[in-house]
């Protein structure tokens, strides 16, 4: 099993801790996994993106052309990484920010309100963790309760946010 | 953890002293890790020098008095290190430098690449002299070859080079630290101290004499044939009954693994060459390979560099084909891997 | 009878190399008093620069290491930050300190690295033959300046002394000259004070000698001292430009 994902939005969203999350939450289940942010002239609000791989055997490139999932953010992200997705796989839209039409046809296509659902809890910053709770929920790369561990570690230097996190993952995990 | 932190955490508990470092994309975390870590480590300093050449140079200073030392950069900050590591050879001096190659020539880009192979291994400053070359192709490789780097460079005296990309630098995998941290930093034997209970001493390259100094290049170069005699290190995979062998290093030798593997499920004969140790350059193994392999491909992240090595090494036995990506583009296994497969029913393999 | 001159400790028993009438002769043997008098000579290590004064390792006895062209500065930094208890001091012509080094020497200067340094400005590179040095003055002539250094197409010396001085990281700063007993006598206070410097830990010090080089001058030795004296000393005034210890410049 070699699994590849795309994770991308606008700087500032928290796209490279939801890929840290996943490729944590994959070393806790024992895979072997690489996590590779993509660099560059640092623009604030710029856009971000990190590609996270996870197998069962050695990986080799920890690079992705065509990724299995893709995670899109914001609405350049959507409409970048559109034709990158293997066919077959699932593009996961935070639809409160993306209103591009997605043509391909040979995609799932999973739509969550991210923004929408953060700001009604009251966690604006957390609409990463709701996107990461659907995706977690709807991939099945990962379980529920490693992503949970995961989050302990990653935010071990901010551990007053673990909590808003916690909520806005299980919210996103719980959505249909 | 990123390999750019993996090396800097590698490093200290390898008993490094001094850092010496400059901003350049992509290996700036390497330098901001020691910043965090080193810098407040008792008798241990951190220092952003305003150049490469400085950084270079203030580590030739640390390693005279027998600290372990080191610096880091990417590309471009290598070129402008080469005037210390020349004087660093010269003068036999231990010091470990990391280069997180890019895309060049000029400023290039800030995509991984291998474009230095040249430069590392021919010496790469002015002069007749050798570095230690390590190629590792992950996050914990270039955690254990941080350390192996730092045994070899006190060792043989010698300035010993890391040859890594941006990938690796880059990209965060699980890594395992075989040592703990030293409470005292280690202080090399024989270094210059203040002639305290003895003559003084003096460390330098200048000569008039070019007898003198050609008595020098001897015994460097004897050091050196020690060196590949004992250092020469190589991996191979799945060689034994293969008909291609693919001859990779680093980042794109674990690309061509991954395309290898492929290809092993559909019943082709591929294997893998991998020079662990770019200088000395592991040519006798292959030579011995060729014996039952004739045909190789020489895969390299730039137009073609070590292929001379490999071709050196080969001697005319078996024929070698070359396939690159320069300029800091990364290709996928399933391109690496319908090269080769293109390559095994062009040379008529499949029988 | 009583012995009133004599060879310092500190100075090898060997005849130097250095042209007659040279400054280089008389400022190794001054830094060696003042290693010998403040008893360093087991605990320093020197630093001299590709140039003339390569072979200083032949004179100076103590730890020598030989430095790339104009990195002095910052292989002293690294010797002192690895090694805080060794006294160092570079040894530095004008083409290496204020040509292909001054960013090495500025920014070692800035971060008050706890360094000396001895600065031999004879306004031309000597060991390659008698070229432009950026410290030579207008109108003189080098081989790279036949017609005599013109600003509009060479600039103009550059005075370190002065550009080194305001820096926050600068402890001590004199000029000095080689062209009479009483300026050797005065060279020698200094370097004494730059040495001060270092071990009460207070910053950079430097001793900027303006020092005669015949040879390349074309002059005799007499000639060549008298204009230090006279001619060098009205681009490069002599006196001290930063001392932190004095209250006058305590800040």
């Amino acid at each position: 099993m070699l699994i590849k994902m795309v994770i991308a939005g606008f700087g500032g969203q928290g796209v490279l801790s939801m890929g840290l999350n996943i490729a944590q939450a994959a070393m806790l289940e024992g895979k072997n996994v690489t996590y590779l942010p993509a660099y560059g002239a640092e623009v604030r609000g710029g856009t971000a993106n990190c590609t996270v791989a996870i197998s069962d055997d050695e990986i080799a490139s920890p690079v992705a052309s065509s990724p299995e999932f893709v995670i899109a953010m914001n609405q350049p992200s959507a409409v970048k990484f559109q034709h990158h997705i293997q066919s077959g796989g699932l593009f996961f839209l935070n639809s409160s920010l993306i209103e591009a039409e997605i043509v391909r046809g040979d995609i799932e296509i999973v739509r969550v309100p991210a923004n929408k659902i953060a700001d009604e809890m009251g966690g604006p910053r957390a609409a990463n963790m709701v996107m990461l709770g659907a995706f977690t929920k709807k991939s099945g790369v990962v379980g529920l309760d490693n992503v949970l561990q995961a989050l302990k570690y990653t935010l071990s230097s901010k551990k007053k946010l673990i909590d808003i996190n916690e909520k806005a993952l299980i919210r996103g995990y719980e959505l249909d | 953890m990123d390999g750019n932190s993996a090396i800097a955490e590698a490093a200290i508990r390898a008993g490094l002293r001094c850092y010496f470092g400059y901003p350049i994309t992509p290996q700036n975390e390497l330098t901001e890790y020691m910043a965090l870590h080193l810098g407040r480590r008792k008798g241990c300093t951190f220092l952003q020098a305003e150049s490469e050449v400085a950084a270079i140079n203030m580590v030739y200073g640390a390693s005279l008095v027998g600290a372990r030392a080191m610096t880091s950069s990417s590309s471009p900050g290598i070129s402008l290190k080469q005037e210390g590591i020349s004087y660093l050879a010269a003068c036999e001096l231990p010091a470990v430098i990391v280069n997180m190659q890019r895309g060049g020539p000029g400023l290039g880009s800030i995509s991984a690449a291998q474009s230095d192979y040249f430069q590392a291994t021919r010496g790469g400053g002015h002069g007749d002299y050798r570095t230690i070359v390590l190629g590792p192709c992950s996050v914990q490789e270039l955690a254990d070859m941080t350390m192996r780097a730092f045994d070899l460079a006190d060792k043989y005296k010698i300035p010993v080079m890391i040859l890594g990309d941006g990938v690796l630098g880059q990209m965060k995998e699980p890594v395992d630290f075989k040592r703990e941290a030293p409470d005292v930093t280690p202080t090399r034997e024989g270094a210059l101290m203040g002639a305290r209970g003895r003559a003084s001493r003096v460390v330098k390259t200048f000569t008039s004499n070019p007898s003198e100094l050609e008595e020098i290049n001897w015994s460097l170069f004897r050091r050196y044939q020690l060196i590949k005699k004992n250092e020469t290190t190589w991996d191979t995979f799945m060689t034994d009954d293969a008909r291609l062998v693919v001859v990779t290093y680093g980042i794109a030798a674990r690309i061509a693994k991954g395309a290898i593997k492929n290809l092993r499920a559909e019943g082709l004969k591929v294997g893998l060459y991998r020079p662990v140790t770019l200088w000395p350059f592991p040519d006798e193994p292959l030579r011995e390979l060729s014996k039952n392999v004739k045909q190789f491909l020489v895969f390299e992240m730039n137009m073609g560099q070590m292929i001379e090595d490999v071709q050196l090494a080969l001697a005319g036995q078996g024929e070698v084909s070359f396939y690159g990506r320069p300029g800091g583009v990364i290709p996928t296994p399933d391109e690496v891997g319908r090269v080769m497969s293109r390559l095994y029913y062009q040379k008529g393999l499949r029988s | 009878m009583k012995l009133i001159y004599s060879r310092p400790k500190s100075l090898k028993k060997a005849a130097f190399h250095y042209c007659p009438g040279c400054g280089h002769s008389v400022a190794h043997r001054v830094v060696c008093e003042v290693i010998d008098e403040m008893e360093l000579q087991d605990k320093t290590i020197g630093i001299p620069p590709p140039g003339c004064s390569v072979f200083a390792y032949n004179y100076f006895d103590v730890d020598m290491a030989e430095s790339a062209h104009g990195r002095g500065a910052a292989v002293a930094t690294g010797i002192k930050r690895a090694c805080p208890q060794i006294i160092v001091f570079t040894y530095q012509g004008d083409g290496d300190l204020a040509g292909i080094g001054t960013a090495e020497t500025i920014h070692a200067a800035n971060r008050g690295e706890n360094i000396t340094t001895i600065f031999i400005n004879n306004a031309v590179y000597g060991m390659t033959g008698g070229q432009m040095a950026p410290t030579t003055l207008c109108g003189m002539k080098t081989t790279t300046t036949p017609y005599g250094r013109d600003h509009v197409i060479e600039g103009y010396p550059l005075r370190m002394s002065e550009m080194l001085a305001p820096l926050d990281g600068v402890a001590y700063i004199e000029r000095v000259a080689i062209s009479s007993p009483a300026g050797i006598r005065r060279m020698k206070k200094a370097v004494a004070k730059a040495f001060q410097t270092q071990i009460d830990n207070r910053g950079f010090s430097m001793v900027e000698i303006l020092s005669p080089c015949p040879t390349n001058w074309k002059m005799t030795p007499a000639q060549s001292w008298k204009w230090v004296g006279e001619e060098m000393t009205q681009v490069f005034p002599l006196g001290v430009y930063k001392d932190v210890m004095e209250p006058k410049h305590a800040d």
